[in-house]
Order: C-alpha cells, then sequence, then structure tokens
C-alpha cells in the first residue's frame, strides 16, 4: 500500500499499516460516537426548548415557569456521561497506552534497533548494522558530512550505516527506536503507522511498533521547529526481510564507497 | 485611596478620560483596546488564511504591500507565517480576549453589579490597564524588529525560542508587561468582590457573573506567576546566555554550540507554560459563561435551573485546572502513571463543564424567551461551546491523543471554544450592556445580520479543521500540501479560508453598528432589558461614583417571572 | 458614595482593602519563587556534575552577614509599624530610616559578591548554578529595591497621609511591612539553599 499519493487518504482517519493502530483507531471511535449521540441528543433537546417556549407576540397569557425543570433526570444523564468516560479511561485509553508506551521492549528482544535523530530540517536515520551495537557519537563532530556526530574510526561505527529521510524496516518484526534531536524540538509522525513522539535535544525517548503489512508512507514533522517545519517530510518504508537485507546490503556499499573516498 | 465624587468636575480632561481612575473609563479603555486588538488579530489570520488555501500565491490586491523580508512579490515567506501564527495565538489570547472578558466587562460590569462606587484601588486599575497598554505597544512593535515578530507559536517552546530572532524578546518583555498588568487585576477583583458588595448582598446573591469573575482573578493571580518564572529564565537564556532550557552539547546552525554551557532542560518549560496556559483556557472560558448566564436568565425571564450547582462547579473549575496541564504534553515521552494520573484529571474537569452547560441549557426550559440580539449570540453558544468541548474529550485521552495532537483537530477543538463560544458571549455582552454603557441602543437588525452571517461562517471556518486533522495534518504548516495527506483535505482547507474571510466581511455589521449607535442609536431607559441585576439600578450613563443612593439589595440576582407578582421582574434592589 | 473599608476591617474577613490585598498579592509572589525553586530542584536533580557553592567560590560570610542585615531590618520595620501604634511619628521616621539604610547595605554587600564573581570570570552563562544563582539573587535584589522604593516613599511624602488618615497611614505601613517581611523571607530560603546545600 503505498500511502506517499493523496489518493491513498479517505476524509476520516488514513489508512494504518501497523498492529497496535487499531487500538488507537478504535478509541477515536468510539469517543466520537459517543460525542454525535450526546451533541445530536442535546441539541435536539435545545432546538425544541427553543421553539415551544419562544414568546409568543401579542399572546398576553405567556408566563414564564418561576420553578423551570423539576426533575432530576439531568443527573442521571450527567451520571451517564460519566460512567461512559470512567469506562473508556480505564478500559480502553490507559491499558492501551501502558502498551505502546509503557515499558520498552529490551533491546535484545526487538528484532531491529535503530537511532532516529531530528534536525532542522530532516531525519536521521542510525542502522547500528550487523554487529547490532552503535558507534560512538559526539556531537562536537558533527558538520555537512557527518550530521549524526558518528566517531566513524569506532570500532563498533565502522559497520554503521545513517541515511537521511528514508527510514526501512523489515514487516511483522519488533523495532525499537530510540529518539532524540539535536538542535530543537521536532515531533516524529508516521501516520500510516500512527507513530507520534516529540524529539527533545537532551533526551532520548524509546519507541516501539510492529507493522502489520509492507507499504509506503511519508514521516511528518509535528511540532513546530522553525521555518522549515512544513518541508520537515521524510519517507519511510514497510519492506519484507528479503527486501530489508538487501537495501541494507546496498546502503552498505555506499557507504564503503564514502570511506574510501575520504 | 479614597477618592470623592464631588472633585470629579475639576477633573481636566487627561485626568478624566485618559489617566482616569473611575472603574468604567478604564472599563471602556480596555474594551476598545481589546477590541482593536481582537481585530487586529483576526487580520493576521486572514492574511495567513490566504497561504493555506494557495500556497506560494502572491496575496492578491494587498500583497504588494509588504517588503521583501516578509512577502518578496506578495508571496509569504515561511518566516513571517510563523510571525503571522505566533502574534495571532498570542494577540488574541492574552491582548484580546483577555482584556475584554476581565478588564473591559469585568472592570465596568462587576462594581455596578454588587453596588459598589469604584474598585477598591482605583490607582492599581489605571496602573493595571496601562500596564497592559504598554505590553500591547512592546507586542506590537515587535513586527518591526529585525527578523521580525515572534515566530516560534504562542507556546514559543525552547530551544526553537531561544535561537529565534530578537521578535522573541519582545515577546518576552511584553509578556511580562501584560502578567503584571493581570496580576494587579487579580487582586483588584478578589478585594472588590469580597470587601464592597452592597448591604444585603451576599456571595449567595451574587450575579453568576460576579462568582465567574472571582473566580477567573484567582487563576490570574495564581497561575501567571509561573509563567513570570519561565519567562524570566527564556529571557536569560536569550539575552544573557544561560542554560536554563538548553541541554548539553546542542547543535545550533549546523555546529555544537560549544559556549553553552548546557545542562538545561527544554520539558521545564513546557511544564511551567502549560502550568499557566491551562488555567488560562479556563479564564477565557469563564467570563464568557458568567455573560452567558445573565443574558439567559433576562431573557428567558425565569431564574437561572441550578444557581449554586454553577457556582459550586466555577469554583471546582478552577481547583482543578491546576492539575491537568500535562494533558498538552503527552507527547513528551511521558510514562504510564503520569500520562494515567492527567487523563484522569482531564475527565474530571470536564465534568462540572458538563454541569454548567447542562444547568444553562435547562435554563430554557419553561421560559418564555425573548430572542433579542445578545440571546441569540447566548444561544448559539451553547452548541458551539458544546462541540468544542466534547472534541476536547479525545484529545484528553492520551491514547488518541497520539494520533490526534498537534493536528488541526486540535486547533478545531479549541476554535470552537474561543471562536464561536467565548468571541460570541462577548459579542453578545458587547450587545447587552452597550445601552448602559453608552446610553443608546444598538441597531437590532444590524445586530442581527451580524449574528446570522457570523454563526454561518463560522462554522464553516472551523468544522472542516476536524476532517482535516484526522487526515493527520499537521498544525502551523506553511504549506500542507507538501504532505500527501494534506494535499488530500486540500479542499477543506480552500473552505474553511473562504469561511474565514466571510466571518471578516460579517464584522462590518457589527463595526458599523457599533460606531453608528454611538451618535444615532435611539435613546436607551436606565433599564432596557427590564432585568433584576444591580448595574440596572445606576442612571444611564452611570455618573462618577455610580449610584445616586447607597443600593440596598433583598433578595437573588435573577427573581423573574416571580410567582404573583405584578412585572415579570423583581430587582434586587427593590424592598 | 466612599469606598468602604479602606481603614477599617471588613466584618467577614477582619482586614481592610489593603491588607487582604497585600496577602492575594504574596499568594502570587510565593507562587512566582516557588516556580523558581522547582526550577531550581528540577535542574539539580538532572544535572550530572552540579557545581556547588564551595567549587564555585561564593562568599558564605558575607552572605550570612547580609542574612543578619535583613533580618535586623525586619525588626526595624516591625519597630517603626509600633511606633505609629503609639502614635509616635518621630521614632517612626528613625526605624524607617534605619530600615531603608539597611537595605541598601544588603545591596551594596551584593554588589561587591557580584563583582567579586565577575572578576572571577564567573557569569550567568559559565553555570545552570550560576545562572540560577545570578537570576534567583537578582529577583531578589529588585524586590529589595522594589521595598526601598516603598519605604521611601513612605517616609518622606507619603507620610503626609499621616496628619489626615493616621489609621489608613498605619496600616499603610503594616503592608509595606508584611512585604517587607516576604522579602526577608525569601532571602532566608535563598541563602541555605544557594550557598549551603
Ligand atoms: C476556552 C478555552 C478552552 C476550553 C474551555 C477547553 C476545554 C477543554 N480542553 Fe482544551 N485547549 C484549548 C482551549 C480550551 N480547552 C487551547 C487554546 C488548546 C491548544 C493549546 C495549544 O496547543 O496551542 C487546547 C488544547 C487541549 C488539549 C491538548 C491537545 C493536544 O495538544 O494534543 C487537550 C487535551 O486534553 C484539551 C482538553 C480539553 C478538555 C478535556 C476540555 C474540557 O474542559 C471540556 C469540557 C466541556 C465539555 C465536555 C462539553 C460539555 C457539553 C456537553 C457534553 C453537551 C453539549 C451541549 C450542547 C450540544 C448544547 N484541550
Ligand atoms: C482567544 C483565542 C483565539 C481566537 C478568538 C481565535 C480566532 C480565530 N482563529 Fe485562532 N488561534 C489561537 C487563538 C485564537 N484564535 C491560538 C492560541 C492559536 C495557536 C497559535 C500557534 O500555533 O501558536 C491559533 C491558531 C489559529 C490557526 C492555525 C494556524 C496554524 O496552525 O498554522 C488558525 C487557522 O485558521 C486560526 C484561525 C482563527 C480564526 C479564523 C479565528 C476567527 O474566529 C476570528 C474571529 C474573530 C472575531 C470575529 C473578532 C473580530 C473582532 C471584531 C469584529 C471587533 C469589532 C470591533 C469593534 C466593534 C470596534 N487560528
Ligand atoms: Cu521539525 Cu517541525
Ligand atoms: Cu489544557
Amino acid at each position: 500500500m503505498d500511502a506517499t499519493t493523496p489518493e491513498a487518504f479517505g476524509l476520516w482517519l488514513p489508512p494504518d499499516l501497523s498492529v497496535h493502530g487499531a487500538g488507537i483507531d478504535n478509541i477515536i471511535w468510539i469517543m466520537h460516537y459517543f460525542m454525535l449521540f450526546l451533541f445530536v441528543g442535546w441539541t435536539g433537546f435545545l432546538i425544541y426548548t427553543l421553539i415551544r417556549f419562544r414568546e409568543r407576540k401579542g399572546d398576553a397569557t405567556q408566563t414564564a415557569n418561576y420553578y423551570g425543570v423539576q426533575t432530576h433526570a439531568s443527573s442521571y444523564l450527567e451520571a451517564a456521561i460519566v460512567i461512559v468516560e470512567v469506562v473508556v479511561l480505564v478500559g480502553l485509553s490507559i491499558p492501551v497506552w501502558a502498551e505502546l508506551k509503557g515499558e520498552p521492549p529490551a533491546p535484545n528482544r526487538a528484532d531491529l534497533h535503530v537511532r532516529v535523530v531530528g534536525e532542522q530540517f530532516a531525519w536521521n536515520v542510525h542502522y547500528p548494522g550487523p554487529d547490532g551495537v552503535f558507534g560512538k557519537t559526539d556531537a562536537s563532530l558533527v558538520d555537512g558530512s557527518n550530521p549524526l556526530g558518528v566517531v566513524w574510526d569506532d570500532e563498533a561505527a565502522k559497520d554503521d550505516i545513517t541515511t537521511i529521510n528514508q527510514f526501512h524496516f523489515p514487516v511483522e518484526r519488533k523495532i525499537l527506536l530510540d529518539l532524540t534531536s539535536k538542535d530543537v524540538i521536532h515531533a516524529f509522525w508516521m501516520n500510516v503507522m500512527r507513530v507520534k513522539q516529540d524529539a527533545i535535544p537532551g533526551n532520548t525517548v524509546p519507541l516501539w511498533f510492529e507493522a502489520k503489512d509492507t507499504g509506503k508512507g511519508e514521516i511528518s514533522c509535528a511540532q513546530l521547529c522553525g521555518l522549515g517545519h512544513y518541508r520537515m517530510k521524510g519517507f519511510f518504508s514497510v519492506d519484507t526481510q528479503e527486501e530489508f537485507d538487501a537495501w541494507m546490503a546496498e546502503q552498505a556499499e555506499a557507504a564503503q564507497g564514502e570511506d574510501d573516498y575520504y | 485611596m479614597g477618592h470623592d465624587a464631588h472633585h470629579e468636575e475639576e477633573l481636566p480632561f487627561w485626568r478624566k478620560y485618559i489617566f482616569s481612575v473611575d472603574h468604567k473609563v478604564i472599563g471602556v479603555q480596555y474594551s476598545v483596546t481589546a477590541l482593536l486588538f481582537l481585530f487586529f488579530g483576526f487580520c493576521l489570520m486572514m492574511l495567513m488564511r490566504w497561504q493555506l488555501a494557495y500556497p506560494g500565491q502572491p496575496i492578491p490586491i494587498i500583497g504588494s504591500l509588504f517588503g521583501d523580508s516578509t512577502a518578496p512579490g506578495g508571496i509569504m515567506l515561511p518566516e513571517f507565517y510563523n510571525q503571522l501564527g505566533a502574534m495571532h495565538g498570542t494577540i488574541m489570547v492574552f491582548l484580546g480576549v483577555v482584556p475584554l472578558a476581565v478588564g473591559g466587562f469585568g472592570n465596568y460590569v462587576l462594581p455596578l453589579q454588587i453596588g459598589a462606587p469604584d474598585m477598591a484601588f482605583p490607582k492599581l486599575n489605571m496602573a493595571s490597564y496601562w500596564s497592559y497598554f504598554v505590553g500591547g505597544v512592546v507586542m506590537f512593535s515587535s513586527f518591526f524588529a529585525d527578523g521580525g515578530a515572534a515566530q516560534s507559536g504562542w507556546t514559543s517552546y525552547p530551544p526553537l525560542s531561544i535561537t529565534a530572532p530578537a521578535g522573541q524578546t519582545y515577546w518576552l518583555v511584553g509578556m511580562l508587561f501584560l502578567i503584571l498588568s493581570s496580576l494587579l487585576g487579580g487582586v483588584n477583583f478578589i478585594v472588590t468582590t469580597l470587601h464592597l458588595r452592597a448591604p444585603g448582598l451576599s456571595m449567595f446573591r451574587l450575579p453568576f457573573f460576579v462568582w465567574a469573575q472571582l473566580v477567573t482573578s484567582f487563576l490570574l493571580l495564581l497561575a501567571f506567576p509561573p509563567l513570570q518564572a519561565a519567562a524570566t529564565m527564556q529571557f536569560m537564556d536569550r539575552v544573557f546566555g544561560t542554560s536554563f532550557f538548553m541541554p548539553t552539547g546542542l547543535v545550533v546552525g549546523g555546529q555544537m554550540a560549544a559556549e553553552l554551557s548546557g545542562g538545561g532542560n527544554p520539558l521545564l518549560y513546557q511544564h511551567l507554560f502549560w502550568f499557566l496556559a491551562h488555567p488560562e483556557v479556563y479564564v477565557l472560558i469563564l467570563p464568557a459563561l458568567g455573560i452567558i448566564a445573565e443574558i439567559i436568565a433576562n431573557n428567558t425571564r425565569k431564574p437561572l435551573w441550578g444557581y449554586k450547582s454553577l457556582i459550586y462547579s466555577a469554583i471546582f473549575l478552577g481547583f482543578m485546572s491546576f492539575i491537568v496541564w500535562a494533558h498538552h504534553m503527552f507527547m513528551t515521552g511521558m510514562g504510564s502513571t503520569m500520562s494515567a494520573f492527567f487523563q484522569t484529571t482531564t475527565m474530571i474537569i470536564s465534568v462540572p463543564s458538563i454541569i454548567i452547560l447542562t444547568a444553562l441549557i435547562l435554563s430554557l426550559w419553561g421560559g418564555k424567551i425573548r430572542f433579542t440580539v445578545p440571546m441569540l449570540f447566548a444561544v448559539a453558544f451553547l452548541p458551539m461551546f458544546g462541540i468544542g468541548g466534547l472534541t476536547g474529550l479525545p484529545l484528553g485521552l492520551a491514547t488518541p491523543d497520539i494520533h490526534l495532537h498537534d493536528t488541526y483537530y486540535v486547533i478545531g477543538h479549541f476554535h470552537y471554544v474561543v471562536a464561536p463560544g467565548t468571541i460570541f458571549a462577548l459579542f453578545a455582552g458587547v450587545y447587552y450592556w452597550y445601552p448602559k454603557v453608552t446610553g443608546r441602543m444598538m441597531n437590532d437588525t444590524l445586530g442581527r445580520l451580524h449574528f446570522w452571517f457570523s454563526f454561518f461562517a463560522i462554522n464553516i471556518v472551523f468544522m472542516p479543521m476536524f476532517w482535516q486533522g484526522m487526515a493527520g495534518t499537521s498544525r502551523r504548516l506553511y504549506d500542507q500540501t507538501f504532505y500527501a495527506h494534506g494535499a488530500a483535505v486540500q479542499g477543506l482547507t480552500i473552505m474553511s479560508s473562504w469561511g474565514a474571510w466571510m466571518l471578516g466581511l460579517a464584522q462590518l455589521f457589527c463595526i458599523i453598528n457599533f460606531f453608528w449607535s454611538l451618535r444615532a442609536g435611539e435613546k436607551a431607559s436606565d433599564t432596557p432589558w427590564h432585568a433584576t441585576t444591580l448595574e440596572w439600578a445606576t442612571p444611564t450613563p452611570p455618573p462618577h461614583g455610580n449610584f445616586l443612593t447607597e443600593p440596598r439589595v433583598y433578595r437573588g440576582p435573577y427573581e423573574y417571572s416571580v410567582p404573583n407578582e405584578s412585572s415579570d421582574y423583581t430587582p434586587q434592589f427593590e424592598a | 458614595m466612599e469606598i468602604p473599608y479602606i481603614e477599617e476591617a471588613h466584618p467577614e474577613t477582619g482586614v481592610n482593602n489593603a491588607k487582604l490585598g497585600i496577602w492575594l498579592f504574596l499568594a502570587s509572589e510565593v507562587m512566582l519563587f516557588g516556580a523558581l525553586f522547582s526550577s531550581y530542584i528540577i535542574l539539580r536533580l538532572g544535572a550530572t556534575d552540579w557545581p556547588s557553592g564551595r567549587v564555585v567560590p561564593l562568599n558564605i560570610p558575607l552572605a550570612t552577614l547580609n542574612t543578619m542585615v535583613l533580618i535586623t531590618s525586619s525588626v526595624t520595620v516591625v519597630m517603626s509599624w509600633a511606633s505609629l501604634m503609639m502614635k509616635d511619628i518621630g521614632k517612626y521616621k528613625m526605624y524607617m530610616g534605619i530600615t531603608i539604610a539597611l537595605s541598601f547595605v544588603f545591596l551594596v554587600v551584593k554588589y561587591f559578591e557580584y563583582t567579586a564573581k565577575f572578576d572571577h570570570g564567573l557569569y550567568p552563562s559559565t553555570s545552570t548554578f550560576l545562572a540560577i544563582y545570578f537570576t534567583m539573587t537578582g529577583l531578589h535584589g529588585l524586590h529589595v529595591i522594589g521595598g526601598i522604593g516603598v519605604n521611601g516613599y513612605l517616609l518622606g511624602p507619603g507620610s503626609k497621609l499621616w496628619d489626615t488618615h493616621p489609621e489608613q497611614f498605619t496600616s499603610r505601613v503594616e503592608c509595606a511591612g508584611l512585604y517587607w517581611h516576604f522579602v526577608d523571607l525569601v532571602w532566608i530560603f535563598l541563602f541555605p539553599v544557594l550557598y549551603l546545600l
């Protein structure tokens, strides 16, 4: 499924490639049915009241009722609203959140561990490579050719792969992503993966997710980060394991090329 | 600070109308300044709406007026778009709505409604207006700073705001003046309400409007100082190079900023900001609810339903509003416990609002409803606030907020509460109290035109935003068509822009009416709406010192259609 | 109509307008410094290495002296109010004069502390600790200056009110005193937090 073209989007929720997305979408649906119900009911009542109790010109006998509504129906209704809120809150929102944002899986449990670092105005992706260990990074090394400030002569860094605005990951695998930023606050958002998280300089936040389908989508930035905020777009691609490995090899090639070049 | 009425005649013009200490003059000064700022803030937005609807196309007609630093060839630059956005938010909230709702209506109406000769501290009152005025001037002049006005959103999150051009410093200085003004105002309102009530006017005989103002004042008093602290620290970071909000190893302009000591925490600012800004949003709505309550009681010709439950809800709302702030920060990497706490408090805080709205709607039942212009706005407020409030619920639940945070859904949510909500309430208030202030009625036909066109247009502006947001469009986007999901809903954006321009035209009815009625409006009696509360016991317009004889209060605020009374309203002040 | 409760206390709250006003104002001040103190705690807890008062040469003796100065000034301000209660405007002027003098002493000492830092090349931008140190003591310093302004007014032109409305004047002095106690109190917190901990 290719979600990089407008055609892929309808008017309501975007398509969903993620395993966990359904949990989020359900709550959105439930809440909106609930809200629609309340709104229609209330507005209906409102309009009925306005018509029924409008001032009738020239009707001398018409007087307002000093006491107004006598029943306690509204209290029960309010209680009902509260109950629904509690059910959605305790029954759905809190548990789903705990699962999505609670305890990250241990790195060794994840099938792929990557770092994503936001900068004005691009997304840097850092793959640890075959050894599964990230090379050291050092902010003082950051420059145009080394946006992540990777210490390339560090052993662990030798096989590392970095890309810009290109994020590939395999389908049906547990992905663990460490998110941070170099300069200002950004927000990493893959809306067809239902993943959103602020990227905050100075602290690293873990994210984990799994795709249920292969496909392509856009990474957008959801936090105002300057004049380029609107064009801080990246692409992600959910590949089959084979495609992913192939792509990795490709990137390694390219990286090698560069290394000789220096 | 005692001042005596008979000195009034001797006062020269500038003491009487410019540096006046009379709460009514100050109230009018506040209202007019705030209305102008509202209008200005709206104009900024109408500009932005062009860029949103027709990205990269030159702004028609006025486009050529802008310099190359903002809109070369009439095409708006991204940085200019961000300036407009940040200043629109700041102006609307801090220079428009709060000064009009609290400084304007509060100053003018509250002392009258409690039967006081003036505010408790008239000089302080004047100081708070002029402090607001200076803050406004500083904010406004920031457009001419090099690099332009503040452009990091009205939230001014660091590190972005700290690396931003000079305009941000203006913003901070302006905020400090506005905060000072609110603090002085808050103290003044509380003391006035607690001490200056006329004999017989017990707390539970106060009009709901006064209660709303009282709770609001406490929010201003206690919520603003943390922002004061945050603004001070951000100021230090910008001007003295400190690192309160700047973490170690920050990269600025492609290079590590070695000169920074680092060790700061960007999230600290967000906590301080939202500790203010959530209570602030209730500061935006409570006075509005107060106005609506007055007008509904008056135009249904019956007492409010559940007067006490309204008051208790307002107080509870005030308390709760201090412990929900982090629902604006769910996406900053919050653990389960913290998010569970703030989701819960957020759901709890929705309950008093539901009670208040329910009470207001039920108040209509059994009434003899007069559809005067103020009443039209008041009635429209109810479902509009309903929409805004209800859409707050999915945002308040952290899990759906993963998808909705920082999208146009949020923009839609809060504009439904502030624009067709608060702004409509403020319009209602203008139409309702205008006769008392000016001694003349506003034109009814123009008023109705203003209402119907605004009501229609404003929904065209904001309704599409929910679908835009749902489709995943981020807010603060200079050009949303850059993303596939944005391009998919561009049609809605264009629709909402045209809505905004229509809304702009609709305001002409109001502006014309406002000035035309000053001269040509029909003369108003002392109580044109046949209302019960104390402000209508004064001559129209009220003289310096307000009441000719000290008023006494004999009953509750909304004694309309009392069984076997000759008239259908029994004023508080009639024995 | 006159504004009521300018001099006499309101039956329900038991205080007059000015007194209630100053208490409310102090409440907001508590929120302000509360916010700064909590920021201090958060930043310090989050810090990897914290330059404590010993690493950065803070002059503890001088600060102790200043603490003494402020505490004394709190006493004298009470005395000045007490003398008004005893209808002794002369004594009042003396004590208020001393209070103001002491506040100046405080500022002068602070000035020497600051310049000493600058001479060591220690600026707000040097470390987060110094940032907090300068911001909080600076803000407190502004409050002291504000206090000097108010007290100065009450000593000079403001004191004319004594001849016409003695009670009102006394209550103004009392309010100024309350504010001054607060400024003192803030310092009592700042001193250990910044210098000793
Ligand atoms: C007046 C201002 C105002 C008011 C009253 C509210 C009210 C509420 N707000 Fe809103 N909010 C804002 C102004 C306001 N908000 C602003 C300005 C922002 C954006 C800030 C920024 O990021 O720039 C924001 C953002 C915001 C967020 C952050 C969203 C995000 O960034 O991800 C959240 C999340 O919890 C939230 C929740 C709520 C809730 C639960 C309420 C509740 O209090 C609502 C309770 C009310 C109801 C539940 C309605 C009751 C009525 C009925 C049930 C009946 C309906 C009646 C009829 C149909 C007649 N708001
Ligand atoms: C009180 C708050 C308030 C109010 C009333 C409004 C009113 C409006 N707002 Fe605003 N808005 C904000 C607060 C407010 N806004 C904030 C906080 C933001 C976020 C900023 C940020 O991202 O940092 C925002 C952002 C925002 C955006 C998103 C921009 C972006 O994310 O890129 C948009 C987009 O359309 C928008 C539109 C509008 C429109 C069309 C109105 C209209 O409803 C305007 C209607 C106004 C009037 C009708 C009043 C006109 C005045 C008069 C007619 C006076 C008459 C004069 C006399 C009688 C003398 N606003
Ligand atoms: Cu990065 Cu917005
Ligand atoms: Cu909020």
